[in-house]
């Protein structure tokens, strides 16, 4: 301020006032009722900034989490959770799918190659990716949705970043022990003993990093192969690469920068926060019961004046990402809940009811806090935002599933000969040539008919059918699970003219799919 | 403010150096690079020096130094180029191999054939016979989609046609024909009456006595007595619906009295005997190419290196 009062050391410069050409210009406002009128001039008159005010330091370095075990109902739900998704993740490509002599035998198997995508019962090719983009846009609502609901349950329990880091974590406490003996080794010099403790740890770290990576490559080629192949040095190079570029990452993002990832790179919980409303369930610090915070011994010293929390600290302890959650909602809390497990044991044992922290909606506490009761769980669930989100995504899995049901697995593309359009023959009859595509989905070699329609006396012959067996249908075999190009000549007697006709392909099957594309015929025009 | 002697000034605020210069009262403060960016640099210098060492770098006056690893750009195309040729060996032995009559059986390699054929046919055929094979009717030159063949269509008579050219001069072995000219020899009203039996042979005219006499005597022992024509001798078709030359009577008088005939060069000498023999399946694809009359009695054994 610009008090001449204000004791100042000597050569500091006081930045709430810049003189310029002998006028004062003031960095702070200045109100017009007090001031004279030409200082509301003057001070929008350009003159430097207050460089004070510019941080001092952009960069804030990493404090450490070292977050305490803890046991209790949402730490035994985090490892199921645990448990099921690196389940999941680590048997899928294990998993076999028998679809017959011409077709992989993995449930799950994205065939980059061979431009297939394999899940179960479903294959997808290439033109259909429509269907990999409709499940991507069911995940992307099925965040929201559990996001509207439960808050941001993904990130506590299911996003990969909080399974790998917790994962990496129980490795620190295996290796390291708990808390107290992590933080007094990260303090100690580098002693042999640190040494052969550092190495023993980041081992562990590579390994699970190099069997997150390696599992990840066997979801693109055919998993007991490709690891037999791998470590008898006979993969692909992109396998060796991936798998090395997925450990690094995996080591990097998991076991050192951790909720680091959360806090500054991920997206994601800064949609949430807009995502999330007075109704979305989060894990909260019921402030009007804790506050304000005493010791046992105090608050039995004088039990009128403070409330449920003795700031034993337990919360932000075991906290994963190392905030303290009765600061309030912010962005480093992932609501793993491990804190309720915390304050709840905390609790018990002093006697007082549980649930000072806990999973509440923003409502539900204001309600509490007046006196109010609280709402039951599934009726937080069900609120008009989290049914509509409901809906969307049941109609897009609706839409998929029955567009999935529809498809045909027969097609054909054709392609006219443009030079030279058509072609006089010898007896006067006119040809055209066609390049036809017939698009067998089904995985086994299928019998079809290629028939020219809506043009009179026309017959067709193909590059392996000779003219002498010239029809208006021929067919033809398409082999399993492909394209098969097929050149047609299609001639009319001399005296044709040019028009639209069709090209009708069936497969000759009990499924008797069909495919019409129009397409034209041309012919001289008179003489 | 003036710059304050040659001392460098700390700025307060930041308590950093200032590098000394001064522009109308704008200082530079001297901010140390970030340290990665500083190590990314000095790594860039290292690598520089193994780069400089190892590959073509230092330009002297006709050429640059060649580097301990001895690489080119123009070393590393040949070797490319040479990699794509070895890649495409085993089918060009494969087609040295297999008889022509044999090679319509494996449909894998007739395609490969077909394939590289496209190829060589865009390069060495194009200019005449066109982009698309159907050739030119105003400056003669044959239509290869259709199944007009003046000289055979099967796979053996489409490569002598390309081993040997049509009227080559200096080659024994080339098509060669030659139709009279006979201009003199009609006079106008036995033109006429000539144009219509040629016409009449594939029903566009009336036939008439005087027409189908002097087709008789002049025409006949070429073009055959229904004007089937004679691929032997190159003799086209006369009653079919394909005039390669025009249908009209100005245009049949014209080849009458003065035929021009067409001339192909030969392409033995030119293009190895694979690539004519993928041409020849290529033409043979377009869609008019015929089965053979007759098959060699055992191709197998009488393998043709040299076709």
């Amino acid at each position: 301020m610009s008090n001449p009062d204000d004791p100042r050391k000597d050569g500091e410069r006081d930045w709430s006032v810049v003189v310029e050409d002998g006028i004062a210009k003031s960095n702070e406002p200045v109100s017009s009722a007090v001031a004279d009128a030409e200082a509301a001039t003057r001070r929008h008159e350009p003159h430097e900034p207050p460089r004070q005010s510019l941080p001092e330091k952009l960069y804030e370095p990493r404090k450490a989490v070292h977050n305490k075990r803890i046991d209790g109902p949402f730490r035994r739900f985090k490892w199921l959770v645990m448990v099921v998704t690196l389940g999941i993740y680590y048997i899928t490509p294990w998993l076999r799918w028998d679809r017959g002599p011409y077709s992989p035998d993995q449930a799950v198997l994205v065939d980059l190659a061979n431009r297939r995508f394999y899940m179960f019962s479903i294959e997808i090719w290439p033109h259909e990716f429509y269907f990999v983009a409709g499940l991507l846009i069911m995940a992307g609502i099925g965040l929201f949705l559990v996001t509207s609901a439960v808050g941001r349950a993904w990130c506590g329990y299911a996003c990969p970043q909080t399974v790998w880091t917790d994962l990496f974590q129980h490795v620190d406490r295996f290796v390291d022990g708990d808390r107290n003996a992590r933080m007094r080794l990260d303090a100690a010099p580098w002693t042999w003993g640190k040494v052969t403790r550092r190495g023993l740890k980041w081992s562990i770290y590579a390994v699970i990093g190099f069997v997150t990576g390696g599992a990840w490559i066997l979801y693109f080629a055919d998993a007991p192969s490709l690891f037999r192949d791998f470590f008898a040095g006979e993969a692909a190079p992109v396998a060796y690469i991936t798998v090395a570029i997925l450990t690094l990452t995996t080591v990097t993002l998991g076991g050192f920068m951790r909720e680091q990832v959360c806090i500054y790179m991920c997206p994601w919980p800064r949609i949430q926060t807009a995502l999330m409303d007075e109704k979305s369930l989060l894990v909260t610090y019921k402030d009007w019961r804790g506050e304000p915070r005493g010791s046992l011994k105090k608050s039995k010293k004088d039990p009128d004046q403070f409330g449920d929390c003795i700031d034993c600290m337990q919360c932000v302890q075991v906290c994963p990402t190392g905030i303290d959650i009765r600061e309030g909602p912010q962005i480093g809390c992932i609501t793993c809940a491990l804190c309720i497990d915390a304050c709840d044991r905390v609790m018990a044992d002093i006697g007082r009811p549980r649930g000072l922290i806990d999973y509440a909606t923003l409502e539900d506490c204001e309600r509490e806090a007046a006196g109010g009761e609280p709402k039951a769980p599934w009726r937080t669930l069900l609120h008009p935002r989290t049914i509509a989100y409901f809906m969307i995504w049941a109609g897009i899995g609706g839409a998929l599933l029955f567009a999935l049901g529809t498809r045909s697995h027969t097609e054909l593309t054709v392609a006219p000969d443009r030079n030279p359009p058509f072609m006089l023959l010898s007896d006067g009859s006119v040809r055209n040539s066609y390049t036809l595509k017939l698009r067998n989905m089904e995985s086994r070699p299928r019998e079809m008919e290629i028939a020219v329609e809506g043009l009179p006396g026309a017959i067709m012959w193909t590059d392996t059918i000779g003219r002498d067996n010239a029809a208006a249908a021929q067919t033809v075999t398409v082999p399993a699970d492909l394209v098969r190009q097929v050149r047609a000549y299609v001639a009319v007697p001399a005296g044709g003219t040019s028009q639209q006709f069709t090209f009708r392909v069936t497969s000759l099957d009990e499924q008797r799919e069909t495919d019409v594309v129009e397409t034209r015929f041309d012919a001289p025009e008179d003489e | 403010m003036a710059n304050e002697g040659p001392g460098k000034r700390i700025d307060q605020p930041t308590g950093t150096e200032t590098v000394g210069h001064e522009w109308d009262g704008i200082e530079e403060l001297d901010t140390p690079l970030p340290r990665w960016w500083l190590w990314t640099f000095y790594l860039t210098i290292i690598f520089s020096i193994g780069y400089v060492i190892a590959y073509p770098a230092w330009p002297m006056i006709d050429r640059a130094t060649a580097g301990m690893l001895g690489w080119s750009s123009r070393g590393q195309l040949s070797e490319e180029m040479s990699a794509a040729d070895q890649a495409r060996a085993t089918v060009r032995e494969q087609l040295a191999r297999i008889p022509l009559e044999r090679l319509p059986e494996n449909s894998d390699l007739m395609q490969q054939a077909v394939a590289g054929g496209a190829a060589a046919f865009r390069v060495n055929c194009v200019q005449c016979h066109g982009s698309g094979a159907a050739g030119s009717q105003e400056l003669g030159y044959p239509n290869l989609n259709d199944d007009d063949w003046l000289w055979g269509g099967d796979l053996k008579a489409i490569e002598y046609t390309l081993v040997h050219g049509i009227r080559e001069a200096g080659d024994d072995e080339t098509r060669s024909s030659v139709m009279p000219p006979f201009a003199g020899a009609f006079d106008s009203a036995q033109l006429d009456a000539l144009t219509d039996h040629v016409l009449s042979l594939s029903g566009k005219a009336d036939a008439n006595a005087v027409g189908a006499q002097i087709y008789a005597d002049n025409c006949a022992a070429c073009h055959g007595v229904r004007g089937e024509g004679d691929r032997a001798q190159g003799a086209p078709t006369l009653n079919d619906a394909i005039w390669l030359r025009g249908s009209s009577r100005d245009q049949i008088k014209q080849q009458i009295l003065n035929p021009r005939m067409g001339m192909m060069p030969k392409w033995e000498g030119r293009l190895d005997p694979v690539t004519i023999k993928m041409l020849a399946a290529y033409v043979h694809s377009l869609g008019g190419g015929e089965n053979f009359v007759e098959v060699a009695e055992d191709p197998e054994v009488e393998v043709d290196e040299q076709p």
